[in-house]
């Protein structure tokens, strides 16, 4: 019953979301679902990780890496994206299997495990400053604009294609996080969280199961990346990769909430909502302030809420589970019969 | 050739002196990030943001209220170590019992708020102090009098912090704490007075490098990420919470940044530092003075 319901619901719910672009067509505000839900992609993705206790600061040079190669491959070789993304995805692979390999063999985990990633994205950053020939260091980079056909470019102009692209790599994405979290390496990563040495000890394959998270987290962020640049058609060093954007994703998704399939979705909704809100209402004097608010809401989030909004309003919602406590009583006094 | 190799070798030594120089700033900004993560066990992420703070401060001390660099300096210091203590009483005292990610990324959150506070208060134009101070000529080398009055301030204010953990009470106790949390509160030491000071300290110290930093670069609300994750690398390269280390450690990075910017554009030498510590973590992972296990 309660799975049936909530099939219902989700298929209610798409079909709503599928037929929105067609009824409702101001194109300002299907700008700004598509953003949400591009970077909601993009925090989902940080989330699968983060969940597990691997909180990683390098995803913002995943997703500078997604959206640079696409680019640079399309400008300078004239590669489609449809060639260019998985190019890109599977560098942002290699990338991540290459620091995340030593960082899960060598137990770095914790602090360390924090700051090596934060060295990752600061590479990356650094990278696309330096190479400045090429990618237009922090002035930007813009992919240039297709004469021929729109599909093989992966360039529209109209936002309903957009929004159906953006919807479909959004729902893939939540689909991903559901699978892992049927899974078994969901169990074996929640045990790693808690003790690497115990879950090592109980058969647990730590690296092994560590990489592959991590491999499908920075496949789906370098995605990310790469369909921003392709719908934003400007990409600049700050805005797709470096610590800043690592952070933001950090900050939507606890937001949100960590731990359920949504809530990195939640977090890209009041995060960019807040954004746009203090935009229009201040205009260019809102420069900063929208950070500042975040700041403050991600400090205040991590001491009283740290399950995040929608994670916190589903523990309410659910009915208080007693029957473990109850088992264990019973346990205890099977085990003391006397008692 | 003969005559290109020679200007070559100055300006090797040159970079090889510059390096040295940049060091002890990073050695300084280490010092008091390590403080921190040795006895409390956080990593202040917005650590570089204090010293970002500081710099504004040193800035308006120095150019609207007309106060001289030195008398504006102690207040600098003094403010920012205030601005430590309310951050750890603030932010981490909550988070104590937490887990370490959650601390680390409140930090994250203190980032944003004074990253967006200097926006928003400021604005994002570059300011300098305007002092212009000489360049020392030193044979055919030049060196900036800022760096190396930067340099012998950094060193003074490390080996000054040394003799308050070595000489007083407070510094002893500190250095307890950092062996050993759970013993020393039983031992009578009031662990939460020992950390608010820690975190005053290594604000001081943040301060400090404000005052030396202004100096040499302008200040703008993100001046803090171009030196900010250097410092952590530092720190983690030199075994966080190990004070040694990170003095080396800090020297090691500034001479692969201060070389790597004489063959190419400045940007390489980060790009080279990062990539050397990328493969330090590898063949090193506790940090490069770490004892074999």
């Amino acid at each position: 019953m309660m799975v049936q319901g909530r099939l219902v619901a989700w298929t209610v719910g798409l079909a709503a979301l599928v037929a929105l672009p067609f009824v409702y067509r101001d194109p300002y505000h299907l700008h700004i679902l598509v953003l949400i839900l591009i970077w909601s992609f993009a925090y989902t993705s940080w989330s699968m990780m983060g969940r597990f206790g691997l909180v990683s600061l390098g995803h913002g040079g995943f997703m500078g890496i997604g959206a640079y190669v696409t680019a640079l491959l399309w400008n300078h070789m004239g590669l489609s994206p449809w060639i260019g993304i998985p190019i890109s995805m599977v560098a942002a692979g290699v990338l991540a299997l290459i620091v995340g390999y030593p960082c899960f063999r060598f137990r770095i985990t914790g602090h360390y495990f924090v700051l090596v990633t934060l060295a990752l994205s600061g590479i990356v950053l650094q990278v696309i400053t330096a190479t400045r020939d090429y990618t237009g260091g922090s002035l930007g980079y813009t992919p240039s604009r297709t004469s021929g056909n729109k599909l093989l470019a992966l360039q529209f102009d109209d936002k309903t294609t957009w929004y159906l692209i953006a919807l479909g790599v959004w729902l893939v994405g939540i689909i991903v996080w559901h699978l892992i979290d049927r899974s078994m390496s969901r169990y074996a990563l929640e045990a790693i969280s808690e003790d690497e040495d115990a879950a090592a000890a109980a058969g647990v394959n730590v690296t092994a199961e560590k990489l592959k998270i991590t491999l499908i987290s920075a496949l789906m962020t370098a995605l990310a990346g790469a369909i921003y640049c392709q719908y934003q058609m400007f990409i600049t060093p700050d805005t797709v990769s470096g610590i800043a954007v690592s952070l933001q994703m950090v900050f939507a998704a606890i937001v949100g909430g960590l731990f359920v399939s949504l809530g990195p979705t939640v977090g890209a909704v009041i995060t960019i909502l807040l954004a746009e809100t203090l935009r229009i209402g201040f205009g260019t004097r809102a420069v900063g302030w929208d950070n500042l608010v975040y700041g403050v809401l991600l400090v205040l989030f991590i001491i009283f809420l740290p399950k995040g909004i929608l994670g916190s309003v589903l523990d309410r919602l659910k009915p208080q589970r007693k029957v473990p406590r109850a088992h264990e009583q019973e346990a205890v006094q099977i085990a003391r019969p006397g008692a | 050739m003969q005559a290109f190799l020679d200007i070559f070798d100055v300006y090797l030594l040159e970079a090889v002196i510059n390096g040295i120089l940049l060091g002890g700033v990073l050695a300084l900004l280490a010092l008091g990030l390590n403080l921190i993560f040795g006895v409390i066990d956080v990593t202040w992420i917005c650590y570089a943001e204090l010293v970002m703070i500081g710099m504004y401060a040193m800035y308006f001390m120095v150019q609207y209220y007309g106060l001289s660099y030195f008398i504006a300096a102690p207040f600098t210091i003094m403010l920012v170590a205030i601005l430590g203590a309310a951050l750890h009483y603030l932010v981490i005292a909550p988070l104590l019992t937490a887990p370490p990610i959650n601390q680390l990324l409140a930090t994250g959150g203190v980032l944003f708020v004074l990253q967006s506070f200097a926006t928003v208060a400021f604005g994002i134009d570059f300011r300098n102090l305007g002092i212009r101070l000489p360049v020392l000529a030193f044979g055919e080398m030049n060196f900036s009098y800022a760096r190396l009055l930067s340099f012998l301030a950094a060193l003074v204010g490390m080996i000054a912090v040394y003799l308050f953990m070595t000489r007083t009470f407070t510094g002893t106790a500190i250095r307890a704490i950092s062996q050993d949390r759970q013993i020393m509160a039983l031992m009578g030491v009031d662990t939460r007075r020992i950390y608010l000071v820690t975190s005053a300290l290594g604000g001081a110290l943040a301060g400090l490098a404000a005052c030396l930093l202004v100096l040499q670069y302008d200040v703008h609300p993100f001046v803090g990420l171009s030196f900010g994750p250097i410092t952590f690398l530092i720190c983690v390269l030199g075994g966080l919470g190990n004070f040694i280390g990170g003095f080396i450690a800090a020297f090691v990075f500034a001479e692969i940044i201060s070389l790597g910017g004489l063959f190419s554009d400045l940007e390489w030498g980060y790009v080279l530092a990062f990539a050397f510590f990328i493969v330090m973590m590898f063949i090193r992972p506790a940090g490069l003075f770490a004892r074999r296990r």
